[in-house]
C-alpha cells in the first residue's frame, strides 16, 4: 500500500523560526568523508585544515565505534591560513606514506582550507609530478567544507570522489557495485552476507564492517585490517549495476550516477532496507539482478518477522514516535513504523533537504493527516514540537537522550552517534533480521516504560 | 643508596634503548626535532631537570593527540561554567563536537538555577555567510540567546573561518552590549589554527575572562579564609569532592576557575585573599594577572592523591596562619585518611610493583603519578599533550623559553596594579617568612620532571608510532591517555584509563576520589578479560596449520 498521495500536515510556524542552531541534529562534512576513507582497505584519511578538526572527528567517531581510528591532519598554522596549505599537504603526504605505507590517502578539505581557496587538486597534481617514477599511494580528494551540507553530504561526496579517482572502464563484468550509505558495521556485514547468499561478486564501497568493528590484536596493526580493496574499486566501472541505498540519492550527483554516465553502469536507487516493505524491495531487486529466488533462510526470517509483528501489535499500535537523523534513515524508519502501526508523528533531519517531505511521505500509507516532517531541524525545535503534539517513544541516536529526559519517554537507540551505550556499531537495522531486532527493542522499550511507570506492574504481555 | 642508583642506571639504559628505537624510524629532519622532545630523565641534586622541547608545532601527517585553540578556549576553560551562554560562531562541526563531550559536571545553587551546559548554540554558518560575512547572523543569534535565556553573560567563540572572512566578533560583542547593557557580551578570537594546540586557547580564554569578567562585581559572599582554585574543571565531580573537603575544614572557596562555577563568582574573584593553582598550564596566566592587578598571591597545589590533598590543605591553612584553622585541617585530614588508608592497603596488595604510563594534558600526566605511587605502582614513562617547558622543567626556565611565531601570535596582556583595588594580602616580610618557614612556593611550579625518577622516559606530544614502541618495550600494566588512544592501546591487551573524561567515572580528586581511583585501577590492572587476547591456537603455534581446513 505505497502511495505518493499522502496528505501532509504542514507545520504552522507556531514557534518563532530560529536563525541559530540550538543542539544540532547534524555533524560536519569531513566526518562523513573520514568514515568512507576508513572503509577503504589500507587508506588513511587526511583532513586538510587545523589539527582540531581531525582530533574532534576522531574523538567523536571513536566514541561511537570504540575502535582505533587514525585520521591525519595537515596541521594548518596561522601562517598556513594566510599563505596556503601546499607545503603542509606535501609534508603530510610524505609522512603518512612513510609511516603507514598506505594503499590510498583520502584527503578531505575543511571550512578553513576552502575559505582560503586552497586548490587541493592542483597540489595533488604537483605532488604526483614531483614523485614521478616513485610508487605513491592512490590519492583521493573530496571537497567537504563544513559550511556546505552535513556529514551525509561529506559521506556521499567522498564515495563519489573515490570512484572518480579510481574506477576505470573495461569489459563488462557480472559484478555488482553496492553503495550502502551510512549504516552500522553490523548492517554492512549483513548486506554482504545477503549478497554472498545470492552468489553475487560485488564491490561494496565503503566497507568499514571490519575496520571499525574489528577483533582484538595479537600483533600491533598500523591500520585496522579490512575495507574495500583499491583494486576492487578500480573495477567498479566494469560492473553491471550499482545499487545505492537511500531514496534521496536518486536526484543527486553520486558515485552511482557518475558510473552510469561515464561507464554505462546502471544506477539503481533503493531505500535503506528497514521494515518489510523496503526489505522486500531490496530482495526483489536482488532476485531480479541475480535471476535467483530469495534463499530460504531469508524467507524464514521474513516469516518470523511477520509473526512477531502479529504477536506484538497491541503494544505498538497507535503509539506515536519521533524519529530523527539522516534523511534516508528517517525515511526508511518512518515507513517501518507505519507498517507496524506506530504513527511517525515527527520525522526530522538536521539537513536542509527540499525533498525531505516527499522522500518520507512516499514510504507512508495513506491516511496520516497529522505527521510532521521537518528538515533543517535541531533538537530544540523537536522538543518544542513534541511537547505540543504528544509522543510516546523516541527512535534515533544518543543525542535524543536530551528529548527522552525532558519528555520522560523511552529512547530506542539507532543510527549514529551512539556514545552512551556499548555496541552502537553492532546494532543491526537492515534486512528482515535487522527489522526484527528493531521491532523487539521498540516493543520491549514500550513495555518497560509501562512497567516502570505503573504502580502495579505487569509481568506478562 | 647504591641499589637505588643501580636501578636508575638500569632504567636509564632501557629508556635510552627505547628512545633510539623510536628515533630510528624517522627521517633525519623529523628525528632531529623529536630527539629534543624525547628525553631520558636525569635529576641532579638541585632538582635540575634536562631541557625538553615542548609547545612546538606538530609535524603534518604525524598523528597527534592534540586539539585546537577553540577546544582549549571553549571546551576546557569556559566549558565548565554553567551560566555564561556560549555561542559558537562558525559552521556546525565545532559546536557539535564540543557539546558536553568533556563531561564537566555542575550543580546550580538552587533547583531552578541557571545551567546552559547541556546546550550547544551555533550560528551554523553556511556558504552564504562565508562569502558575505557572518556578523549579521551572529547578531541575530545573540538576540535569540537573550530573548530565550536572559543570560548575565554571553561568550562568542570563533572557529577557523571567522577571522579569515573578516568577521569582527569583538565589534559585534560591543555593539550588542550597547543594545543590551544588562548582558556582559564578549568574544574570543580562538580560531583553531592559532597556536600549536589547545594551549593557545587557554591563554586566549584567560585574557578575556580576566579583562571582561574578573573585577566586574565588588560584592561577595562573606566567609572566613577566602580563596579561589584556578585550573580545576570538575571532570567527573572532582570539584564537588574538593568543595566538600574545604567546607569541612571551615574555609571558603569563593570561586573555581572553572569547575562548578558561575559568572558572578568569576566577576568577584578579585576579592579573595589567595589563589591556588591546580592545572598550571591552563591557568597560570590568570594567577599572574590577578596578582599583578589586585595583589593576590598564588601558589601551586594539587588535590589529586590523598597525600597531595593533605599537603595542599596544610599549605592553604598555613598561609592563612590561624592556629584554630590548622588544627581543624589536621583533624579533617586524620579522619579522611583513616578511610582512605583501609582501601589503599587492600588495593596496594594487588597492585604493588605494576607499571603505568601517562600521556595526557598539561598537568594530569604529573598529578596522577601520585595516585599510582600510593598503591605501589611505578610510572615508567610520561609526557604532556600540550604543555610548555615550564610544566616539565619548572617555572625557573620561563625566562629562557624561546618565543616562536606561534606563541607570539597569542596576545600577552600588559597588566598593572589597579589604582584603587590593588591590595597586597601579605607584606613582603610575611611572604618571605612563609616561604622560608613553610616552603610555600609562591609563584613557583617545579614541573613534572623534577618529581620523576632519573631514568624515566619523558615524551612530549606522543604520537602513535611512539606509543607502539613504548607498549612493546615497556609492556606497561596500564596506560593513561584519552579516548583517541584508548582503543588502539586496548587492542594490544593493555587497559587504558582515560584521564580527560575519567571513562565516565569519578571523582578522583580529594580523599573520596582517591578511593575511587584505587578501586578503578585495581579493577583495570587485575581484570580477567585480557587473558583472552591470545586465542588457544596462538599460544600453541604448532596446532595451527596442522589441519587441512587451516591451510
Amino acid at each position: 500500500m505505497q502511495t505518493q498521495s499522502v496528505k501532509l500536515h504542514t507545520v504552522k510556524k507556531t514557534a518563532p523560526s530560529f536563525v541559530s542552531t540550538r543542539n544540532a541534529c547534524k555533524l560536519c562534512a569531513p566526518l562523513g568523508a573520514s568514515l568512507v576513507f576508513r572503509g577503504i582497505e589500507g587508506c588513511v584519511p587526511l583532513i586538510h585544515g587545523s589539527q582540531g578538526c581531525a582530533t574532534y572527528i576522531r574523538r567523536y567517531v571513536i566514541s561511537h565505534f570504540k575502535e582505533p581510528i587514525d585520521i591525519a591532519s595537515s596541521n594548518f598554522s596561522e601562517a598556513t591560513a594566510i599563505f596556503g596549505g601546499a607545503d603542509n599537504l606535501r609534508i603530510a603526504l610524505d609522512n603518512l606514506t612513510r609511516q603507514y605505507r598506505p594503499a590510498a590517502i583520502g584527503i578531505a578539505s575543511t571550512c578553513l582550507s576552502e575559505t582560503i581557496g586552497d586548490d587541493v587538486r592542483s597540489y595533488i597534481e604537483q605532488y604526483k609530478a614531483a614523485n614521478k617514477g616513485v610508487e605513491i599511494p592512490a590519492l583521493i580528494y573530496a571537497s567537504t567544507p563544513s559550511y556546505r551540507g552535513t556529514h551525509m553530504d561529506g559521506y556521499h561526496e567522498a564515495v563519489r570522489a573515490t570512484v572518480i579517482s579510481l574506477a576505470a572502464g573495461g569489459p563488462r563484468s557480472r559484478r555488482l557495485n553496492i553503495v550502502p550509505g551510512f549504516l552500522s558495521a553490523a548492517d554492512l556485514r549483513h548486506i554482504k552476507e545477503i549478497l554472498d547468499d545470492f552468489h553475487f561478486s560485488y564491490t561494496m564501497l565503503p566497507d568499514y564492517s571490519e575496520t571499525l568493528d574489528g577483533e582484538s590484536w595479537s600483533d600491533y596493526q598500523k591500520l585496522s585490517p579490512g575495507g574495500t580493496p583499491v583494486a576492487s574499486i578500480r573495477s567498479m566501472g566494469q560492473s553491471v549495476a550499482t545499487i545505492q541505498l537511500g531514496g534521496s540519492l536518486a536526484s543527486m550527483d553520486t558515485a552511482a550516477s557518475y558510473l552510469q554516465e561515464t561507464f554505462g553502469v546502471k544506477a539503481v536507487t533503493l531505500g535503506i532496507p528497514i521494515g518489510i516493505g523496503e526489505t522486500d524491495r531490496f530482495f526483489g531487486a536482488l532476485e531480479e539482478m541475480s535471476g535467483r529466488a530469495m534463499p530460504d533462510k531469508y524467507k524464514k526470517e521474513r516469516g518470523r518477522l511477520v509473526d512477531a509483528y502479529i504477536d506484538g501489535h497491541k503494544v505498538v499500535s497507535g503509539k506515536r514516535a519521533v524519529i530523527y537523523g539522516e534523511a534516508d534513515f528517517v525515511a526508511s524508519m518512518a515507513s517501518f513504523l507505519d507498517e507496524i502501526g506506530i504513527v511517525p508523528a515527527l520525522c526530522a533531519t538536521g539537513a536542509s533537504i527540499k525533498k525531505f517531505k516527499e522522500i518520507v511521505s512516499s514510504g507512508l500509507s495513506e491516511g496520516h493527516k497529522d505527521i510532521i516532517i521537518r528538515d533543517d531541524a535541531d533538537f530544540e525545535d523537536m522538543l518544542e514540537i513534541c511537547r505540543s503534539i504528544g509522543v510516546d517513544i523516541i527512535i534515533g541516536n544518543s543525542k535524543g537522550y536530551y528529548l527522552a529526559k525532558n519528555l520522560s519517554i523511552p529512547l530506542v537507540r539507532a543510527g549514529f552517534p551512539i556514545h552512551d551505550r556499548i555496541g552502537g556499531q553492532r546494532i543491526l537495522h537492515v534486512g528482515y533480521a535487522g527489522t526484527q531486532q528493531l521491532f523487539d527493542r521498540i516493543v520491549n522499550a514500550l513495555i518497560e516504560h509501562k512497567q516502570s511507570s505503573s504502580a502495579i506492574g505487569y509481568s506478562y504481555i | 643508596m647504591s641499589t637505588n642508583s643501580n636501578i636508575a642506571q638500569d632504567d636509564t639504559a632501557v629508556a635510552q634503548e627505547v628512545r633510539e628505537l623510536i628515533l630510528k624510524k624517522y627521517p633525519a629532519k623529523v628525528a632531529r626535532k623529536r630527539a629534543k622532545q624525547i628525553i631520558v630523565n636525569q635529576i641532579e641534586d638541585n632538582d635540575q631537570a634536562p631541557e625538553i622541547m615542548a609547545n612546538t608545532r606538530t609535524i603534518p601527517g604525524i598523528l597527534t593527540m592534540r586539539g585546537c585553540a577553540y577546544a582549549g578556549c571553549k571546551g576546557v576553560v569556559l566549558g565548565p561554567t554553567r551560566d555564561i551562554l556560549q555561542i559558537t560562531h562558525g559552521p556546525i562541526g565545532c559546536g557539535f563536537y564540543s557539546w558536553l563531550t568533556r563531561r564537566n559536571q555542575t550543580r546550580p545553587k538552587t533547583a531552578d538555577g541557571t545551567n546552559f551546559m547541556p546546550y550547544a548554540m551555533s550560528t551554523d554558518m553556511q556558504e552564504e555567510e562565508i562569502i558575505f560575512g557572518g556578523e549579521k547572523k551572529l547578531k541575530k543569534a545573540i538576540e535569540e540567546a537573550i530573548s530565550l535565556f536572559h543570560p548575565k553573560a554571553i561568550g562568542i567563540f570563533s572557529t577557523c573561518p571567522v577571522g579569515l572572512i573578516g568577521d569582527d566578533v569583538h565589534a559585534v560583542a560591543r555593539e550588542m552590549e550597547e543594545k543590551y547593557p544588562e548582558v556582559n557580551i564578549f568574544g574570543f578570537s580562538c580560531e583553531g589554527y592559532k597556536g600549536v594546540s589547545q594551549s593557545a586557547g587557554h591563554h586566549i580564554a584567560n585574557n578575556k575572562v580576566f579583562s571582561k569578567v574578573v573585577g566586574q562585581i565588588e560584592q561577595h559572599v562573606e566567609g572566613e579564609y577566602r580563596f579561589n582554585i584556578l585550573g580545576e574543571y570538575n571532570i567527573g565531580g572532582d570539584a564537588f569532592e574538593i568543595e566538600r573537603i574545604i567546607e569541612r575544614c571551615g574555609m571558603t572557596l569563593h570561586s573555581t576557575f572553572s569547575g562548578n562555577s558561575e559568572y558572578e563568582e568569576f566577576a568577584s574573584a578579585h576579592t579573595v585573599d589567595l589563589n591556588v593553582v591546580m592545572c598550571h598550564r591552563s591557568i597560570n596566566y590568570m594567577a599572574d594577572m590577578m596578582e599583578k592587578r589586585y595583589g593576590i598571591p598564588w601558589f601551586k597545589i594539587s588535590f589529586i592523591g590523598a597525600e597531595a590533598t593533605a599537603k595542599s590543605l596544610r599549605k592553604i591553612a598555613a598561609y592563612f596562619g590561624a592556629p584554630e584553622l590548622m588544627e581543624k585541617v589536621e583533624k579533617v585530614i586524620a579522619e579522611e585518611i583513616y578511610h582512605v588508608e583501609a582501601v589503599r592497603q587492600e588495593v596496594k596488595a594487588r597492585c604493588e610493583g605494576k607499571t603505568a604510563m601517562l600521556f595526557v594534558g598539561g598537568s594530569r600526566a604529573h598529578h596522577y603519578q601520585d595516585l599510582f605511587t600510593e598503591i605501589g605502582m611505578k610510572t615508567v614513562s610520561a609526557g604532556y599533550e600540550f604543555a610548555h617547558r615550564d610544566d616539565y622543567e619548572g617555572r625557573k626556565v620561563i625566562p629562557n623559553i624561546v618565543v616562536d611565531a606561534d606563541t607570539r601570535n597569542i596576545e600577552e596582556l600588559t597588566v598593572e596594579a589597579d589604582p584603587t583595588r590593588y591590595r597586597p594580602r601579605k607584606t613582603a616580610g610575611e611572604l618571605q617568612q612563609l616561604e622560608q618557614r613553610e616552603h610555600m612556593g609562591f609563584n613557583e611550579y617545579l614541573g613534572m620532571m623534577a618529581e620523576m625518577k632519573s631514568g624515566d622516559l619523558i615524551i612530549d606530544d606522543l604520537n602513535h608510532h611512539e606509543a607502539e614502541v613504548l607498549m612493546e618495550k615497556y609492556k606497561p600494566d596500564i596506560f593513561c591517555a584519552g579516548i583517541k588512544e584508548k582503543y588502539v592501546i586496548q587492542k594490544g591487551g593493555v587497559p587504558l584509563k582515560q584521564l580527560h573524561s575519567y571513562d565516565y567515572s569519578g571523582p578522583y580528586a580529594g580523599f573520596r576520589g582517591a578511593i575511587n581511583f584505587y578501586r578503578e585501577i585495581d579493577r583495570m590492572v587485575n581484570s580477567n578479560v585480557f587473558r583472552f587476547i591470545k586465542a588457544p591456537w596462538q599460544k600453541n603455534p604448532e596446532l595451527s596449520g596442522s589441519y587441512a581446513w587451516n591451510r
